[in-house]
């Protein structure tokens, strides 16, 4: 074996691996899931903490009272859900991590929301199309998982789909109104649409996750509530005089911890108090 | 600090007046009022404001201009059908622009 | 006391019935006879209420996103929204004296109205939510509780409705309060310094000396008023004094005593000059206040716009299929 590092144009040699080290630095592509049903709780958790905390954002900043109350009353209801779906999920995981631990004490990369509840809260216009898009695919989520084997997730997605079917005809309501409304609202209500089209494809992909779970009493049929789910919003839309974008591209990664830069940031709030006093009880 | 672009069209919106059934079988009582643009979004507003907590069963929603009222009995028998409203409120009687009311 | 002459044109007759009816302990509903003084009194005394709500909400809005485990977050998203509520009924109970909301709004956004001077505080640490819960409401409380008992309906019922929801939330603040006293060090220092800085706002909430307050004896005396402020300011603090010594923290108050004779925990000196600078518009958050409110209001005006354009539509529709 000749070292000569001198040589003008040459490059060293590279040492020859031990077999040890050869085998070690081959990792996989893909993560392994030990727990697919933790997974699971955790992506039906996140993905309503993150869009409730989103929601919380606008307390006291409301276009009117009475929408700062309502807008409130949905962050209260999603954080609640996110609270039950997170608790069952750290009593699956079987590790002692309660609620607070999960939503407080995890990275970005380790949140399984799907990226369309992560994005910042935008005007009025953004707010309300991302919440109706999200609460029309809750409702028919959450009415599966109601029939669910796993008696534990039926009972809380039962309890939630009351307060989602709530949720749901107040934003489609102010889709309507405002898409139907002026032509500023109207511009603003087709450009937020616009933006967020790319990020729905994400809320009915199945992946191994969702194969795993089935198994498991937990089976959600997500391309057939992904027909449904367009012949809702199609109604809607067309009520709202507004135009169905037909973005093929989408986004996608959150339920594989794969997020966009805003949620870093959206933690580094969230999380601050509790992660500056570690251990502490509030 | 007003805006100048706010148009005569910028309003808090009509008044209507909320009345809540706390149980089946008990007569409906008001319960106050929310600001609203038409009956579907006075319904909502009013479960948001007054039964969000779960205070109420059924609820009623009526324009607060729609509603007739008595006079206050120490006006003797006489119902003056001029005075009919609950309340005096700017909505329920159209000044000439540009006087204030108030 | 000074008091404004009578209007001329008010009936004596009139005034002297309405005068008996106060007296005699009666509800004055919307469309009764009253004073012209009376309606204006009362809508300034109710507007300022509502309008201290709706400020209310910033200081404790500012640290819902960053509430520390999710039931506190979810209580603190409650409290605010209640706050909201309480000053939608407030402003509904002020409609009825027969002015707009819009009319109340504007007042607000353009400084033209006032609101509680403590919401003129900044929020600085999370230990703030508990003692704003604890002294804040708790202060709020001991006025309110009288003016459930207002002479005007509407006032009084609002009042009955927003004293049950008020009670919850100094309940609350006084549990935040009571986990970081005892907790750790650093959540005992952050609770004592929260202390420190709301301790003597609190007390200003209950306003000035009535005999430096103009409006108090017409008040006191139409029932709108019913303690005068220096009597509540001293329920309030007998009250508060044993829920401090209980938690362990101290007052910032070296005046501090407890008088065995009148059964009082006296107090020292407040320096009013900071409360008339605060009311002025010079405390630490006036601006950023209505600063807040204007951009909201201003954000907020093409979806009002957008929603009252859609229900004209869809009214004229529904005219022109019939």
């Amino acid at each position: 074996m000749s070292h000569d590092p001198g040589e003008p144009g040459g490059l060293a040699q590279a040492p020859r691996p031990n077999a040890d080290a050869a085998a070690a630095v081959a990792g996989t592509r893909s993560t392994h899931v030990d727990n697919p049903l933790f997974e699971y709780l955790l992506r039906l958790g996140d993905d309503r903490l993150v869009l409730g905390h989103r929601l919380s954002e606008w307390c006291g900043h409301g276009p009117i009272l009475e929408e700062d109350i309502a807008l409130s009353n949905m962050a209260l209801d999603l954080i609640g859900h996110a609270s039950a779906l997170l608790a069952l999920a750290g009593e699956t995981e079987g590790k002692g991590r309660n609620e607070d631990a999960l939503a407080y004490f995890r990275d970005a990369v380790e949140f399984r929301n799907a990226l369309i509840v992560e994005l910042p809260k935008g005007d009025f216009a953004f707010t309300i199309v991302r919440q109706f898009l999200f609460d029309a695919y809750s409702v028919l989520v959450l009415d599966a998982l109601s029939r669910a084997a796993n008696e534990k997730v039926a009972a809380i997605a039962a309890k939630c789909l009351k307060e989602d079917k709530y949720h749901l005809r107040h934003s489609s309501e102010w889709v309507v109104r405002l898409g139907d409304g002026t032509a500023e609202s109207h511009t603003r209500v087709q450009a937020a649409l616009d933006e967020l089209w790319r990020f729905t494809g994400e809320l009915f992909d199945h992946d191994a996750v969702d194969e795993a779970v089935a198994a498991e009493g937990v089976a959600v049929d997500h391309a057939a509530l992904q027909s449904v789910w367009q012949g809702m919003v199609n109604d809607v839309l067309q009520r709202a005089t507004l135009r169905v974008p037909q973005d093929g591209a989408y986004n996608r990664g959150g339920r594989r911890g794969r997020h966009t830069e805003h949620l870093g940031h959206m933690l580094s709030v969230m999380q601050i108090v509790a992660r500056s006093h570690p251990g502490a009880s509030w | 600090m007003g805006d100048a672009t706010r148009g005569m069209s910028d309003s808090q919106w009509p008044l209507w007046e909320v009345f809540t059934q706390g149980n089946r079988g008990e007569p409906h009582e008001h319960a106050g009022s929310v600001h609203a643009v038409d009956a579907e979004h006075a319904l909502q507003n009013a479960r948001d404001v007054y039964a969000r907590r779960g205070e109420a069963v059924n609820l009623w929603v009526v324009p607060s201009v729609a509603i007739v009222a008595s006079s206050p009995s120490d006006a003797g028998p006489f119902f003056d059908p001029g005075n009919d409203k609950a309340y005096r409120h700017p909505q329920f009687y159209k000044p000439p622009r540009g006087v204030r009311v108030f | 006391m000074d008091q404004k002459p009578i209007v001329p044109s008010e009936d004596p007759a009139q005034l002297a019935a309405f005068e008996a009816r106060i007296a005699a302990g009666e509800s004055i509903e919307p469309k009764d006879w009253m004073p012209e003084r009376y309606r204006k009194q009362l809508v300034r005394m109710m507007s300022q209420h509502a309008h201290s709500e709706i400020v209310g909400m910033l200081p404790e809005g500012n640290w819902i996103t960053r509430a520390p485990s999710l039931r506190r977050k979810m209580s603190l998203i409650a409290k605010v929204q209640d706050e909201a509520g309480h000053g939608l009924y407030i402003y509904c109970g002020t409609e009825t004296l027969g002015v707009d909301r819009q009319e109340l709004v504007e007042a607000l956004l353009e400084g033209r109205a006032k609101y509680s001077s403590i919401f003129n505080y900044p929020t600085l640490s999370w230990a703030d939510m508990g003692v704003i819960g604890w002294l804040v409401d708790g202060a709020a409380i001991v006025n309110q509780t009288v003016l459930a008992k207002a002479s005007y309906g509407p006032y009084a019922r609002a009042m009955v409705r927003i004293c049950k929801e008020e009670n919850f939330h100094k309940r609350q603040g006084l549990e935040i309060c009571n986990t970081l006293a005892n907790g750790t060090p650093a959540q005992k220092a952050m609770l004592q310094d929260a202390v420190n800085r709301f301790w003597w706002p609190a007390l200003m909430m209950f306003g000035p000396s009535d005999t430096d307050s103009p409006n108090s004896a017409e008040l006191l005396k139409w029932r709108v008023k019913r303690k005068t402020n220096d009597e509540l300011r001293q329920r309030f603090v007998n009250l508060t004094v044993p829920q401090a010594i209980a938690l362990g923290i101290t007052l910032p108050d070296s005046d501090l005593r407890y008088n065995e004779a009148t059964s009082n925990w006296e107090f020292g000196e407040i320096d009013w000059s900071e409360f008339f600078e605060v009311l002025k518009g010079n405390g630490p958050c006036n601006r950023e206040r209505l600063a807040a409110r204007n951009k909201a209001h201003d954000d907020g005006a093409w979806v009002r716009e957008a929603a009252t354009a859609h229900a004209a539509k869809a009214s004229t529709r529904s005219i022109a299929a019939a």
